[in-house]
């Protein structure tokens, strides 16, 4: 039984903590959507659905349905797409490699991943501009796309691993003697047992790569924004607060439906052990 | 059980370490080059770490980088553990709810979580001004935006170091004559404690990190570390730039070479 009095003592102070500044700025940032922008980051009455309409592609200068913005958000879900199909491709063998060494030299190799997930992160994505200005790819969408795989290999490395040190071989034993060739063996003995991992890797590089603005802003140039630096400019030039609150909480939703189906299919626990 | 490994993923593998590599070792190659345009290499120098160093941004950014960390890592560090524990004590009925929470701060994409606070800041300080209040310290904002995602790290780390014990230890103690404090203190505590300081750590090097919530929580005159390297990278590349990140990362590898020594189980002699 938890009384108030001992939810005060352990769990109180920081959930409370996590209502004011999580859920009630979310609150707000929703207010802010349905109110017009006044002055250059000022918001007010009235209060109306235009930012919303533009997020769905309604060009309020014009009056009519453009789909300009539509294809900003387009562009961020296939870029996030192909930097986490990279990143699997780079990854998931990795993660075999790794998991099948001695003791000493997976420490060593673990650790080696980890250095540079721990390293600034705009430190490596800043490095790149010094290995491709000379090759004149900054800026560009190629840039862009490589500094995604490059800073987000890790994240899908490490759930992977996890997966694969679990990995019972009998299976794949089992499949050889009953005369499975090796693709097949792998594909209905290993692979499975994978998945937990592989899917935590995709979300883990996929929700980062939609949503970040670093790595399209240094690696990337005006011509190929991303949903986060059309968020960036709405609270930075643009200063229209309602219309960059209404595509962050789009943002917000397509991150939380995609967790909300991991959750369905993994549970409460697989949620849990995501992070 | 040991397998050999396929030599075509041993060089894949190898491949994919260089490609971690290269930027790394460019930056730190570059750091050492006596040429304003680091593009070409023009014989080796040390003159950009005294530029560096004669920065007083830099310094100062570097000061506001490390008061943030350490307070917020103590406050979140504190909040954190408690949320953790309560997570491992009770049977919840809220439970779902509560991970939820949790989650939110890890999954939800930091330029969200950095202009949701923004716009949080910016209502109450209108409510503040009309009250004859003023209210524009960056620290402050900036060190409470750090411990709201710090603690759901802090919580599920400690949480998940306790899952292998039941409540029952602490009944235990409780029927051993423990006092609701001195089991804490005595049993729960030290119990958790690899979970707190593997938290504690986390949320440290998270607060070092982070720039996109520093960014937009900060409003103008404070900056961190990450921010400064931020507004320097828009203005061009500079190789002073280039010899302070090349120390960061001497810094980020001397503290995960010392963490793993620190923390890999002792072999019996």
């Amino acid at each position: 039984m938890l009384t108030v009095r001992r939810f005060f003592a352990t769990l109180g102070p920081g959930v409370l903590w996590l209502t004011v500044f999580l859920i009630v700025p979310a609150l707000v940032m929703l207010g802010y959507s349905f109110l017009t922008r006044t002055d250059l980051a000022q918001v007010g009455a009235p209060w109306t659905l235009e930012s919303w309409q533009r997020v769905f592609g309604y060009d309020a200068l014009f009056q009519e349905w453009t789909g300009d913005n539509v294809r900003v958000l387009w562009r961020s879900v296939w870029v996030a797409t192909l930097s986490t199909a990279l990143c699997m491709l780079m990854g998931y063998p990795l993660a075999f490699y790794i998991a099948r060494q001695d003791a000493r030299r997976k420490n060593l190799l673990l650790l080696l991943l980890i250095i540079p997930f721990w390293t600034n992160f705009l430190i490596r994505v800043y490095a790149w501009i010094l290995i491709l200005r000379p090759f004149d790819l900054v800026p560009s969408l190629t840039a862009t796309l490589l500094g995604m795989v490059y800073a987000f290999v890790p994240f899908f490395v490490l759930p992977v691993y996890s997966s694969v040190e679990k990995i019972d071989w009998r299976l794949l034993e089992a499949a050889d003697d009953l005369g499975a060739p090796p693709v097949r063996a792998f594909l209905s003995a290993v692979f499975p047992q994978t998945l937990p991992g592989l899917v935590a890797g995709i979300l883990l590089t996929f929700i980062p790569a939609l949503g970040t603005f670093v790595v399209s802003d240094i690696l990337g140039g005006a011509k190929t924004a991303l949903v986060g630096n059309l968020i960036q400019n709405q609270f930075g030039q643009a200063g229209d607060w309602p219309y960059g609150s209404a595509l962050s909480f789009l943002l917000m939703g397509a991150v939380l439906l995609g967790l909300w189906a991991y959750a369905r299919v993994a549970g409460q626990k697989g949620l849990e052990e995501l992070v | 059980m040991m397998r050999r490994t396929h030599p075509a993923l041993s060089a894949w593998a190898w491949l994919v370490y260089a490609f971690l590599y290269l930027p790394i070792i460019v930056l730190v190659v570059f750091s050492f080059n006596d040429s304003r345009f680091g593009a070409t290499w023009a014989g080796f120098t040390t003159k950009w770490y005294g530029v560096l160093f004669a920065r007083a941004d830099v310094r100062e950014a570097l000061a506001h980088t490390l008061e943030i960390a350490l307070i917020s890592t103590l406050v979140s560090t504190v909040l954190g553990t408690l949320v953790g524990l309560g997570l491992w004590r009770y049977t919840l009925r809220f439970r779902t709810a509560l991970t939820g929470l949790l989650v939110l701060p890890i999954v939800v994409p930091d330029v969200v979580m950095g202009v949701s606070l923004l716009m949080f800041y910016s209502f109450v300080r209108q409510g503040l001004e009309r009250a004859g209040w003023t209210f524009d310290n960056g620290f402050w904002t900036v060190l409470l935006a750090h411990v709201t995602f710090q603690i759901s790290y802090v919580a599920l780390t400690v949480r998940s170091r306790l899952a292998g014990y039941g409540p029952e230890l602490e009944e235990a103690a409780r029927d051993l004559g423990a006092s609701g404090w001195e089991s804490f203190r005595r049993v729960v505590l030290p119990l958790a404690m690899p979970g707190v300081l593997a938290g504690a750590l986390l949320a440290f090097t998270l607060s070092l990190d982070d720039f996109v919530v520093t960014y937009f929580t900060s409003g103008s005159g404070f900056s961190t570390l990450p921010v400064l390297i931020y507004t320097n990278v828009k203005r061009g590349v500079t190789p002073d730039i280039n010899a302070l990140s090349a120390l960061l990362v001497l810094v980020t590898v001397v503290a995960i070479v010392a963490a793993n020594a620190l923390l890999r189980p002792r072999r019996d002699a």
